[in-house]
C-alpha cells in the first residue's frame, strides 16, 4: 500500500518537473540566485541529472582528492565566446564562462533514513549513456560554481536537497554524514561543504593579488580523451573542433594521469598529484608560501620541494620527522605523515579530508622510497 | 536486491555500531550562531564591525575573513570566548587574509591547530584577544595562538597567550612590528619573532613558557630578518618542560630559556627582568647549533650566525642553576660545581670566520656585545667540540649604535 503511494507521488512528480528546460542564464555577481536550477547549467528531478544543452562535461587526468566524493565537471561558454589557449595557469576562460563542479557518491545501499551510504571507490564519474547520472546509483552532494565576470572569478557553493531535485546555495557552507563502504569496511565521515571563503583557500593561487583563478583545466590536465565524445581524441582536440577553444595548434603538454601507471613514471603520476592536491597553496606566491614549500609541477626537485628540507611553523603537523620529503624514507617524511591524518591540525590538504586518500599515500610514499640520497 | 540491501544494511549497522565515532553535535542554538558568524564574515563590507557577544560559542569549522577593512569585536577576552574544541575541519581557529583588520575583546580557544592566523596583511591591531588551550601544557594542543605572518605594520597588544604547543604569540616574515604589554605563558615559546624587519617587544610577561622571548631566523624563507628590540619585559622562570613536537624549530629550545637569539641580527636585549630560567637568562646562538637537521643546500643567501647584537642593562639574576640537557648539565657542575650556576648569557661560539679581524675575533660591527654589570658570558665553543670553553665579559665589552624605535604608520601609529 505504501509503496503504490510512492509510485503515484512518483507520477505526479515526473509529470511536473521535465528536465532541461531553463535557459542557461548568467545573473549579475552581486545576485546570485538561490537555486542552481536558475542558472540552467545542471537539472535533477529526483531520477536523473541532466546537463543543459550547450553545457560541456569535461574529466582531469589528476584531479584533486575530495573524500572520495566523484565529481562531475562541466563548462559554458557564452555562444560564440571561446577560451583562449595557454600552457600558464588555466586556460583562459571568456567573461560569461560557468564552470560546474557535482560533488557525488555512488551510494552502495539505499536507508530509508536518508542517510548516505557510499562505494568508497577511487574512481572517475561517468554519465551513462543516456548522457545523464541515474540518481538510483548515484547520490549528490553539491554543486560548486565559478562564474567569470569582468573583474574576475566568484565561486559558488550549491548543496542538494533530499529529494535530489534542486540545490541551495549555502555561502556559509554545510556538512553531510557519510559512510564509506569499503567491501565489509565502513569508515564514517563528516563530509564538509566548504563556505565561500574557503572555495579561496583553494581558488586564489596567488595570495598577494587575491584573485580567483580556476585550478583544474590546465592545458595537461585536459590533455586526455572522454568518452562524451565518442572518439579518441583529446578533450583538448575536440574543444577546438567544436569551437570552445583557440589558439590550440595541436601541440600541448602530455596529459599526466596519477592513476595510470602505464602513462607515466612513478615520479611524474607522484609530481602530477601533488600539483593537483598541493600547489593551489605551495607555490611561490601562494598562501602557504609562508612555509616555504612549492609543490608546483614545474618546481625544481630540491630543498624547496621539500626534498631534506625541515618545518618552519609546522606545529604537531611535524609527527616527529625532520624534514617534508626524505628521500628512501617515506616513513620519515612529514609530507606522508600530514596526507595520512585527519585531525585538522596535521591532515594536508586543510580541506576536503574528512578521509585519507589510501591511494594518494601509496603513490607518494612509493615515490619517495625511490629517492637517493641523504639529508 | 531489496532484501539482500537490507541484509547488507544491517551488518553494515553492525560493523559501524562498532567502529563509529560520532562527532559532537552541538546544540541548534550554536549551530545557527556559527553560521550566522559565518555568513557576516564572508559578506563582511569594508567599515564593518562584527561584534561577538558575551558567552561561550562552540565553533565546528574554521572561521575565515578575506575583506579588508573589518573589526571583530567581542566584549573582552573572558566573556566573549569561541570555543573550537569540537572543531572537525581548519587548521586555524580564525584565518584572515586580508589588511586593516583589528579584532579585540574576545578569547579564541582550544583550536586543535593555531588559534588566529593573519595571512599577508598591512595594518594588522590584534587587541586584548586571548588564545588558550585550557587543558594547559600538552603536546596536542595547537601550533600557535596569535600568529600574523607575512604584515606589514602590526600591533598585537594586551593579549593573553597560554598553552601553545609552539609559540603563544608568533610573528613571522613581517615589517614593522610592534608586540607590547601581552602576557604569554605556559607555551613553548612566549613570544617569537622570526624572520621579520624591525619589531620591538617591550611591557611583556613572559613566564613559565619552555623559552620566554625567541627572536629567530629561519632557512629558506622570503624574508631574512633584523633589527629587533627587546626591552622592559618581564621574563622570569621559563622552565616549562619542552612539549613541542620533534622536528620544530622550538623543539630544539632548551626549559629554562629566558631570551633567546638564533641566528638573527641587529638584536637588542635591555632594561628587562630576567631571572630564575634554570638554563640561561639568556641564550645566543647559531642555527648549527640547533640540532635541526637539514643543513644541506640550506641556502647561500641565509646567514646563519647572530651578529650585532647588544645587550645592556637588564636586571638579570637566578639564572644557569638546572640546565636542560644532558651536555649542559654536565658542563654546568664540572665549570661550576653541583650547586653553581652557568652565567647568564650562554653563547654557543659560533661565527662567521670570513667576518674576523687579524686576531680572529669578529669586526665590531657585527661583535655580541655585552655591558650588563657583572653579568658574563660563557662561549660554550661549540664549533671546536667545546674544547676552548671561555666564561668572562672582556671579551664582549663593547656597544653599538642603538636601534631606532619602530615607527608604526597611520593609522596604527
Amino acid at each position: 500500500m505504501r509503496g503504490l503511494a510512492s509510485i503515484i507521488v512518483l507520477a505526479v512528480l515526473l509529470g511536473s518537473c521535465g528536465q532541461a528546460t531553463r535557459p542557461v542564464t548568467v545573473h549579475a555577481a552581486d545576485s546570485p540566485p538561490a537555486l542552481l536550477s536558475d542558472w540552467g547549467i545542471v537539472f535533477a528531478n529526483g531520477r536523473t541529472f541532466a546537463l543543459n544543452e550547450g553545457v560541456t562535461p569535461y574529466d582531469l587526468n589528476t584531479p584533486l582528492f575530495t573524500d572520495y566524493a566523484l565529481k562531475l565537471r562541466t563548462v559554458w561558454m557564452p555562444p560564440g565566446a571561446s577560451a583562449a589557449y595557454t600552457t600558464d595557469g588555466a586556460l583562459d576562460f571568456p567573461v560569461g564562462t560557468i564552470i560546474s563542479k557535482t560533488f557525488h557518491y555512488e551510494k552502495s545501499a539505499d536507508p530509508e533514513d536518508g542517510s548516505l551510504l557510499a562505494v568508497r571507490a577511487d574512481r572517475e564519474s561517468a554519465l551513462n549513456v543516456d548522457g545523464v547520472l541515474d540518481l538510483d546509483e548515484v547520490a549528490l552532494v553539491e554543486t560548486r560554481l565559478l562564474v567569470r565576470y569582468d573583474d574576475g572569478w566568484r565561486a559558488l557553493p550549491y548543496v542538494w536537497n533530499a529529494a535530489q531535485t534542486d540545490a541551495t546555495l549555502e555561502i556559509a557552507g554545510d556538512y553531510r554524514q557519510v559512510s564509506l563502504v569499503d567491501g565489509t569496511e565502513v569508515q564514517n565521515i563528516v563530509y564538509v561543504v566548504p563556505d565561500m571563503n574557503q572555495c579561496s583557500g583553494c581558488h586564489v593561487t596567488d595570495h598577494t593579488a587575491k584573485q580567483l583563478q580556476p585550478i583544474g583545466p590546465k592545458a595537461w590536465q585536459l590533455n586526455r580523451e572522454y568518452s562524451w565524445w565518442g572518439n579518441d581524441a583529446s578533450q583538448l582536440e575536440n574543444w577546438s573542433t567544436r569551437g570552445l577553444l583557440h589558439g590550440f595548434d595541436g601541440d600541448a603538454p602530455a596529459g599526466v594521469r596519477w592513476s595510470a601507471p602505464g602513462d607515466a613514471t612513478l615520479a611524474q603520476r607522484a609530481r602530477a598529484y601533488l600539483d593537483a592536491n598541493c600547489a593551489h597553496c605551495h607555490n611561490p606566491s601562494g598562501a602557504a608560501d609562508t612555509s616555504a614549500l612549492h609543490l608546483n609541477i614545474d618546481a625544481p626537485l630540491g630543498r624547496l620541494y621539500g626534498v631534506c628540507k625541515p618545518p618552519v611553523a609546522v606545529g604537531r603537523g611535524s609527527g616527529d620527522r625532520p624534514f617534508d620529503i626524505f628521500p628512501g624514507r617515506p616513513e620519515e617524511s612529514i609530507m606522508v605523515f600530514r596526507m595520512q591524518h585527519t585531525d585538522p591540525a596535521i591532515a594536508m590538504p586543510e580541506l576536503g579530508r574528512s578521509a585519507v586518500h589510501a591511494e594518494g599515500v601509496r603513490l607518494v610514499s612509493d615515490w619517495i622510497s625511490t629517492l637517493n640520497g641523504d639529508c | 536486491m531489496r532484501t539482500s540491501r537490507l541484509a547488507f544494511l544491517a551488518a553494515v549497522a553492525l560493523v559501524a555500531a562498532c567502529t563509529r565515532e560520532e562527532p559532537a553535535q552541538p546544540d541548534a542554538a550554536a549551530m545557527a550562531f556559527e553560521k550566522q558568524l559565518q555568513t557576516q564574515l564572508i559578506t563582511a563590507q569594508p567599515g564593518d564591525v562584527i561584534t561577538i557577544p558575551a558567552g561561550v560559542h562552540p565553533i565546528s569549522r574554521g572561521l575565515s575573513l578575506n575583506v579588508s577593512g573589518v573589526t571583530i569585536r567581542g566584549e573582552g577576552m573572558d566573556k566573549s570566548i569561541l570555543s573550537f574544541a569540537g572543531q572537525l575541519q581548519g587548521a586555524e581557529g580564525l584565518l584572515v587574509n586580508a589588511s586593516d583588520f583589528t579584532i579585540e575583546d574576545l578569547a579564541i580557544e582550544d583550536t586543535p591547530g593555531d588559534g588566529l592566523k593573519v595571512n599577508e596583511g598591512r595594518n594588522i591591531i590584534i587587541r586584548r584577544v586571548r588564545t588558550e588551550w585550557t587543558n594547559g601544557p600538552d603536546e596536542n594542543n595547537g601550533a600557535y595562538g596569535i600568529y600574523p605572518v607575512q604584515g606589514e605594520n602590526v600591533l598585537v597588544e594586551e593579549c593573553v597567550a597560554i598553552a601553545a604547543s609552539d609559540a603563544g604569540i608568533y610573528v613571522g616574515q613581517s615589517r614593522n612590528v610592534v608586540v607590547r604589554n601581552n602576557r604569554a605563558e605556559r607555551n613553548v615559546a612566549g613570544i617569537e619573532i622570526e624572520n621579520t624587519f624591525y619589531a620591538d617587544v617591550y611591557g611583556n610577561v613572559t613566564n613559565e613558557n619552555t623559552g620566554g622571548i625567541l627572536v629567530f631566523n629561519m632557512p629558506d624563507l622570503p624574508q631574512p630578518g633584523h633589527s629587533t628590540r627587546v626591552y622592559q619585559n618581564t621574563v622570569v622562570g621559563n622552565n616549562t618542560d619542552n612539549f613541542g613536537a620533534e622536528g620544530t624549530p622550538v623543539a630544539s629550545v632548551p626549559a629554562g630559556s629566558g631570551i633567546v637569539i638564533n641566528s638573527n641580527d641587529k638584536v637588542e636585549i635591555f632594561d628587562n627582568e630576567v631571572r630564575d630560567n634554570d638554563t640561561a637568562n639568556i641564550i645566543i646562538s647559531s642555527y648549527y647549533a640547533t640540532g635541526w637537521e637539514g643543513m644541506r643546500d640550506m641556502g647561500e643567501e641565509y646567514d646563519p650566525y647572530p651578529e650585532t647584537i647588544y645587550i645592556y642593562g637588564n636586571r638579570m639574576s637566578g639564572g644557569g642553576s638546572s640546565p636542560d640537557g644532558l651536555d649542559l648539565k654536565a658542563l654546568k657542575v664540572a665549570m661550576f660545581g653541583l650547586n653553581g650556576a652557568l652565567p647568564d648569557v650562554l653563547w654557543d661560539g659560533y661565527f662567521n670566520a670570513d667576518k674576523v679581524d687579524a686576531d680572529g675575533n669578529l669586526l665590531p660591527d657585527y661583535a655580541i656585545c655585552v655591558d650588563n654589570g657583572e653579568a658574563e658570558v660563557l662561549n660554550a665553543d661549540l664549533p671546536n667540540g667545546s674544547s676552548d670553553i671561555v666564561v668572562g665579559a672582556a671579551q664582549h665589552n663593547c656597544g653599538h649604535e642603538k636601534l631606532a624605535p619602530v615607527a608604526l604608520e597611520a593609522p596604527l601609529g
